[in-house]
């Protein structure tokens, strides 16, 4: 007991040294598990990420600068990545950029580990709404830094598609049947249910995460309509790009970066996030409870924590960095990308967008009659097997 | 030296001497490798496979329950999705069979018994080559003939009949299937054919019967066992499948081996794939007997 004091007590002391922080006392209630100082790198790193966010660009200066060689595994959706975290007895990864749908399955598996903020030299610097947002602190203990967020968006071929849509009805309608493609992920009902809750205000749907049994069966039925008119339920942003490029697919709903590789690729392409709103993620990198290399991966919380590597994902991917100091960066390597990824957008923004989380039964207002994940998957097979 | 050399000698002896005796102990000794190659590997994999189809899962954590239960088989056969799924499997394997058969009959007929010793040797080089180059390749290229701005409909519009909308749908399932265990009933229908006596169809023929009667009362019933053998392997193939699917089906083309691989890496319920995996594996069985019957066995 006196060890742990002592240990507590020296780590606040080092980290006084270290980064002037006032937040020492704040995580007093674990600072005896924390580590309380970056220990040499083990060399090796594994990330399960986002198909695009261990980018050559930031990764190899990375490597050079800390000897820790990136070996990142891509995931095409929240559940792959749970998966992933826990093949082995979740000692295969030490990190995972886990969007806010998977965030609370990992911290209650007891998956996760939690980090701590102030080794983090530029957490301090992050929007206020992502230094402790919900899907990744609970009960104050951080389970992980967050990085980037952003809207799901619907893309169109703006030499095919007459005119421009301005809603969400477009993926619905039959005019583009056998154009329209759509993820491959349960979590897109979500976006009927955010539809339907425009459309169809009678089914009195708030949050499009917390459905009671008659307004999942409305989103499953509109996706059971939709399924004839889709081509194919994209699992990799690089099959839609794809799907996009032969010209088997006109419209879909995307992420940023299929937009950002297909304008890259100068494939005619727009997007816009329709009158409806749209559904988003706000993404994290969570910490293994097991994790093989502890050292290496906070050397990369920090690394992309760092406002230059957040500007060149933000650019890189199309989405907005949680750093505030990212924006001028982002002026340098694109001019005008600051105002258009969002980095100083007011927080009405971030407001407006309904950021992937986990369906559990508790919903808000003491109900307990919301649908959980499970049936949201039960649903997902139905509609697209 | 000479006495250490003629020790060890002596104790060979004894144990060639032994083994001699016993001959049970050879074949244990000889087969004890293999046997215990099929138990642990083989059939030990199938038991845990069954095992573990009758547990269950912890929805939230993910963790799994070690209670007894035969709800994944009820939900196998309640849920009309899982019904689709696997009709649609077998269905398309089927498919993929009969036009196999369609395609290697006449190929090895025609490579057998017309075409010159020199063009055979080439026509079974042509049969091998796409087996050097990975599966993964041809299916990809595949992707890129049957897409809508693809190799096929170009063709198709330069010879005046309009596009066809066959890219990511089960017609390119059936298509790509069907192209890539072509092979596999090429080469048992080839040998099949080639075990025929010549004396046979000559036979035939001086007994007046034309070619039409003699493929079908001579050389059918005799080559029935190679298009068997080649049956299994087509059939299979491609009913454990889910990469053909998965990179050029469309919407509602899973078969039995997406919602197992999708169970296992991104649901993370292994018991319930454990369950569905045991579909394909009654339905071989049930498959097997019935090509046993066809001397598919003898033709291997």
């Amino acid at each position: 007991m006196r060890l742990a004091k002592l240990d507590a007590l020296l780590g606040c002391i080092l980290l006084a040294l270290t980064i002037l922080v006032s937040a020492c006392g704040s995580s007093k209630s674990t600072a005896s598990k924390l580590p309380t100082q970056i220990g040499k790198g083990e060399g090796q790193l594994s990330l399960v990420a986002w198909e695009g966010y261990a980018q050559p660009e930031w990764v190899k200066p990375f490597e050079r600068q800390t000897g820790c060689a990136v070996h990142a595994k891509y995931a095409g959706s929240s559940d792959e990545m749970v998966a992933l975290m826990r093949q082995g007895g979740g000692t295969q990864y030490d990190l995972v950029s886990a969007s806010g749908d998977a965030s609370l399955r990992l911290i209650r598996g007891g998956d996760l580990q939690p980090v701590n903020v102030n080794l983090i030299t530029e957490w301090k610097n992050f929007i206020p709404q992502l230094k402790s947002p919900p899907h990744n602190t609970v009960n104050g203990v951080h389970y992980g830094i967050s990085l980037q967020w952003g809207p799901n968006i619907l893309l169109y071929n703006s030499d095919k598609v007459h005119p421009a849509p301005t809603s969400w009805s477009a993926i619905y309608s039959p005019k583009y049947k056998g154009l329209i493609s759509v993820p491959k992920n349960p979590i897109q009902i979500a976006d009927a249910a955010l539809y339907l809750s425009k459309t169809n205000p009678s089914l009195g749907i708030e949050d499009p995460y917390e459905l009671t049994e008659a307004q999942l069966d409305a989103a499953t039925s509109l996706l059971k309509k939709q399924r004839p008119l889709i081509k194919k339920y994209w699992a990799l942003a690089s099959d839609e790009v794809e799907l996009f490029k032969n010209g088997d697919v006109t419209i879909g709903a995307a992420w940023p970066l299929q937009q950002s590789t297909l304008v890259a690729d100068k494939f005619p392409v727009k997007s816009l996030i329709p009158a409806e709103g749209a559904t988003g993620w706000a993404d994290t990198w969570m910490l293994s409870a097991h994790a093989p290399h502890p050292n290496c991966a906070y050397k990369w919380i920090n690394w992309v924590s760092s406002p230059k590597v957040q500007a060149e994902q933000s650019v890189s991917y199309g989405e907005t960095p949680a750093n505030t100091k990212a924006c001028a960066y982002m002026e340098q390597i694109k001019k005008g990308s600051c105002p258009i990824y969002h980095a100083n957008a007011p927080v009405a923004y971030f407001n407006s967008i309904r950021f992937w989380k986990t369906p559990v039964a508790q919903c808000g207002n003491g109900r307990n009659d919301c649908m959980d994940y499970t049936k949201w998957q039960q649903k997902w097979t139905e509609i697209t097997g | 030296m000479t006495a250490a050399l003629a020790a060890g000698r002596a104790a060979r002896m004894r144990v060639s001497a032994a083994l001699f005796r016993r001959p049970w102990m050879r074949a244990v000794l000889l087969l004890s490798g293999p046997g215990a190659w099929f138990f642990l590997i083989y059939l030990a994999a199938l038991v845990v496979l069954f095992i573990s189809a009758l547990w269950s899962v912890e929805p939230f954590t993910g963790k799994l329950v070690h209670h007894w239960t035969l709800d994944n088989f009820k939900a196998l056969v309640n849920v009309s999705t899982y019904r689709t799924i696997a009709l649609r499997t077998i269905a398309i394997a089927a498919a993929v069979t009969v036009t196999d058969v369609v395609l290697a009959v006449p190929f090895a007929l025609f490579a057998v018994r017309i075409a010159p010793q020199r063009l055979r040797a080439v026509l079974f080089v042509a049969v091998l080559i796409p087996l050097w180059s990975s599966y993964l390749v041809r299916v990809y290229v595949w992707r890129l003939i049957l897409s809508k701005d693809g190799v096929l409909n170009w063709v198709l519009e330069k010879v005046g009949l309009g596009a066809v909308n066959v890219g990511y749908s089960n017609w390119a399932v059936w298509i790509v299937f069907s192209y890539i265990w072509l092979p596999f009933m090429i080469l048992p229908v080839w040998a099949a054919i080639e075990r025929v006596p010549d004396s046979f169809i000559e036979a035939s023929a001086d007994l007046g019967a034309r070619g039409w009667r003699t493929f079908r009362s001579v050389l059918l019933p005799l080559i029935l066992p190679g298009i068997a053998a080649g049956s299994i392997f087509t059939f299979s193939l491609t009913l454990g499948d889910f990469i053909t699917p998965t990179l050029v089906g469309g919407a509602g083309s899973d078969f039995i081996g997406n919602v197992v691989y999708d169970n296992v890496g991104i649901a993370n319920n292994i018991p319930f794939a454990a369950a569905f995996a045991t579909v394909p594996l009654a339905v071989m069985a049930v498959y097997l007997l019935l090509v046993r019957r066809l001397g598919a066995f003898e033709a291997l």
